[in-house]
């Protein structure tokens, strides 16, 4: 077994030790730094295979943007943030099971995709910036563009989730003067 | 990967000394510990109790939050597509205006509907 | 173990790390000295002149006064993270320099080793400063998380919102330059504006988005709310003390740092010697690019304390306002027209350098406009906010954009 290999499965135990974690915790403010780890050291098995530019995004994008969110999501709801606040609910086990499910499932794919490959010292430039430009930009046009359609749609919503509240609360005039201004 | 190994030396470096000057900082200073002292600093009144259910924070921060992950992905679009840009040919411009066109209609809403005012 | 390290041996990397290190610490030393003098200057003071020449040593009797303070841990804290928060903000703020050129190949003295003065260079390396220093968040917003104080939460929350909105500028600032380098690595963008020019001339908006980004990036005056004593006493680090809150004042001097050595690597040309000075042939070879490059990231830093002691800070609202509806969309829009003017260019078209500086002063003037009609907005904001401030038994300061009225009680 070489370096790069057991280097991958030691991140990958990583990555699956403290998911396991994130979940167990009893404190969600812990749950999300768990998946920071998680994010993290899939990041690093993302370096090991040459994925090069995929990794720092995924550092950039996961660990950088999206458990902030999380992170803003939790203080600004009412959920408690305090010791006990990560309780079990009644669907515990409907979650197990959909989990054990997905987890099957995902293996499946990786097993037919991927069965028999051993991880091959990464070649140059095939995980570079320039190399996915012109993959994104050549062929996975329809993707691309779709995305935005994606992002388009997430902000739609966050505004409608968000902005409905504070409106009915205060109804017309606090909002009057707001809008006024432009 | 050879190049990461520096990086994970300078990180092991800095590590170390960021741990270290934790550990060491209750060893080093005195240690007369009063209530007060350990109570949340409020400018000299008694801590206000934290409100039930942790407190809430403005509804702002989620928005502001949401709005960065989506320009972050932008960039992160743009960077591959500033690499290879010489290559792409009016092609791969016009697609990339196309999805600034489409994030600028997400941005545009975001604006008009009050989302980026703070008061 | 040479295998690990690549083409470089192992002591000479380790050395190199630990230069780095050392740099770092002593530039924010340094830096901090700097700093008091020159504002003490501004004011008509004279500063730190004590400890050493010039009270070039009041950095380190501070640092060394911090270790001997009572290190508290406030029973509200969450424990765990609260000693977590600034050790997430220290390693990332010292990891971003690793990918920093220094100067060119030199030999190390006393031996035939060759070696780049650059810890190490990769294909993506702005990208990987980027997303380490947006690690560095989780410093913030942890620190004022787990502290258990109001002033901390609010503090934490106003700091990590502020760098997440001005890291999108700063992002954005980048795409141009990797258009006119062809690469992300800090090195080939170095090398391409010795074939071409410093970017900070054919770019001068990206330059000038990335400056006032990086002063949002980095929390610092006129954009230093999170800290803004008069309503936040210290912002996230309130509850912080001893070397914990020293923890955290390096990581600040040292994102100041890093900011301001990525703007001369990008947009100033990096090592590589200023006009006047690269007429003499030596001038980027051996060790000297060193002292240009230090020179360079102290402009700007100079530049850092110049903004401290000149402008007022400004308002939560106004800052966000600036920088979601004209930083954001200023850049965006010049990107783009470096694109198509670049794309014109590339297929043989005008003369594009007398397009690009011409776009280039009208974004800039439109940047300053825009700037201007901010200060004549507190007209219209005359409605008294009517606030029920003790709803719930305390006072309570009342949520932006949240009015609710006293009920008649």
């Amino acid at each position: 077994m070489s370096m790069v290999e057991l280097t991958f499965l030691m991140l990958s135990g990583v990555a699956v030790f403290s998911a396991l974690l994130a979940v167990s915790t009893t404190q969600v403010v812990h749950a999300a730094l768990w998946l920071v780890l998680t994010l993290g050291a899939i990041a690093g098995c993302y370096l090991l295979i040459g994925a090069e530019f995929i990794a720092w995004v995924q550092v950039l994008i996961y660990i950088g943007a999206v458990v902030v969110l999380l992170l803003f999501a939790l203080m600004l709801t009412r959920a408690p943030t305090g010791p006990d606040s990560a309780t079990t609910t009644s669907n515990r086990n409907v979650a197990a099971a959909v989990s054990v499910l997905v987890a099957g499932g995902l293996a499946a794919i990786m097993v037919s995709g991927f069965a028999g490959e051993r991880l091959a010292p990464p070649r140059g430039g095939v995980g570079s910036a320039a190399s996915i430009g012109d993959a994104i930009f050549g062929t996975w046009v329809l993707p691309f563009e779709i995305l935005s359609l994606v992002l388009l749609a997430a902000l739609v919503g966050a505004i409608v989730l968000t902005r409905r509240g504070p409106e009915r609360d205060n109804g017309a005039p606090g909002d009057v003067p707001e809008r006024a201004q432009h | 990967m050879n190049v990461y190994a520096p990086i994970l030396v300078l990180g092991i470096i800095a590590a170390a000394f960021a741990v270290l000057s934790v550990g060491i900082a209750p060893f080093t200073g005195p240690k007369r510990y009063n209530r007060a002292k350990l109570d949340s600093y409020e400018c000299g009144i008694e801590p206000t109790p934290q409100p039930a259910g942790g407190g809430r924070v403005s509804v702002k921060y989620f928005i502001t939050a949401m709005l960065f992950i989506v320009f972050d992905i932008e960039i992160i679009f743009l960077y591959p597509f500033a690499v290879a840009f010489d290559q792409l040919g009016w092609f791969g411009l016009i697609e990339m205006v196309i999805f600034i066109g489409t994030v600028f209609v997400a941005y545009a809403y975001v604006w008009r509907r009050g989302g980026l005012e703070w008061d | 173990m040479n295998g690990l390290f690549g083409t470089e041996s192992w002591w000479v990397v380790i050395a190199k790390a630990v230069l780095i290190f050392l740099i770092l610490v002593i530039y924010t030393l340094f830096n901090i000295w700097f700093e008091r003098r020159v504002v003490a200057k501004m004011q008509h003071r004279i500063g730190p002149n004590v400890h050493g020449p010039f009270g070039l040593l009041q950095s380190l009797a501070d640092g060394v006064k911090l270790a001997l303070k009572e290190d508290i841990v406030p029973t509200a804290a969450d424990k765990v993270v609260y000693v977590l928060a600034p050790i997430l903000a220290t390693i990332p703020a010292f990891m971003a320099w690793a990918v920093i050129p220094f100067g060119p190949e030199v030999r190390i003295p006393f031996t035939d080793t060759v070696t780049p003065l650059q810890l190490t260079d990769l294909p993506v390396g702005v990208l990987y400063i980027l997303a380490v220093t947006s690690i560095g968040i989780y410093g913030i917003v942890l620190a004022g998380w787990s502290s258990g104080s109001t002033y901390a939460l609010l503090g934490g929350m106003r700091s990590s919102a502020q760098m997440i909105s001005y890291e999108v500028a700063m992002g954005l600032a980048f795409v141009s330059v990797f258009m006119y380098a062809g690469s992300m690595s800090t090195a080939d963008i170095v090398a391409a504006q010795a074939e071409d020019m410093w970017f900070a001339l054919p770019l001068l908006p990206s330059f000038v988005i990335y400056l006032i980004a990086m002063v949002g990036e980095t929390n610092r005056a006129p954009f230093d709310l999170p800290e803004a004593e008069g309503e936040l006493v210290g912002g996230f680090h309130t509850e912080y003390s001893s070397l914990k809150f020293a923890l955290f004042f390096l990581a600040e001097y040292v994102n100041m740092v890093t900011v301001s050595a990525l703007a001369t690597t990008l947009f100033l040309g990096g090592w590589r010697a200023p006009w006047p000075i690269s007429l003499w042939d030596g001038a980027n070879s051996g060790y000297w690019p060193v002292l240009w490059f230090l020179g360079k990231t102290l402009i700007f830093i100079f530049v850092f304390v110049w903004l401290r002691g000149t402008l007022p800070r400004m308002r939560y609202d106004q800052f966000m306002k600036f920088g979601w509806k004209v930083l954001i969309p200023a850049a965006l829009l010049w990107t783009m027209a470096v694109a198509v003017v670049r794309r014109i260019r590339l297929d043989g078209g005008m003369d594009q350098q007398t397009v690009l500086i011409v776009g280039g002063i009208a974004v800039t003037l439109l940047l300053v406009i825009a700037f201007i009609p901010e200060r004549k907005q507190p007209a219209d904001d005359e409605e008294p906010a009517e606030t029920d401030a003790f709803a719930g038994g305390y006072p309570v300061p009342p949520m932006p954009g949240h009015q609710e009225t006293r009920p008649d009680a």
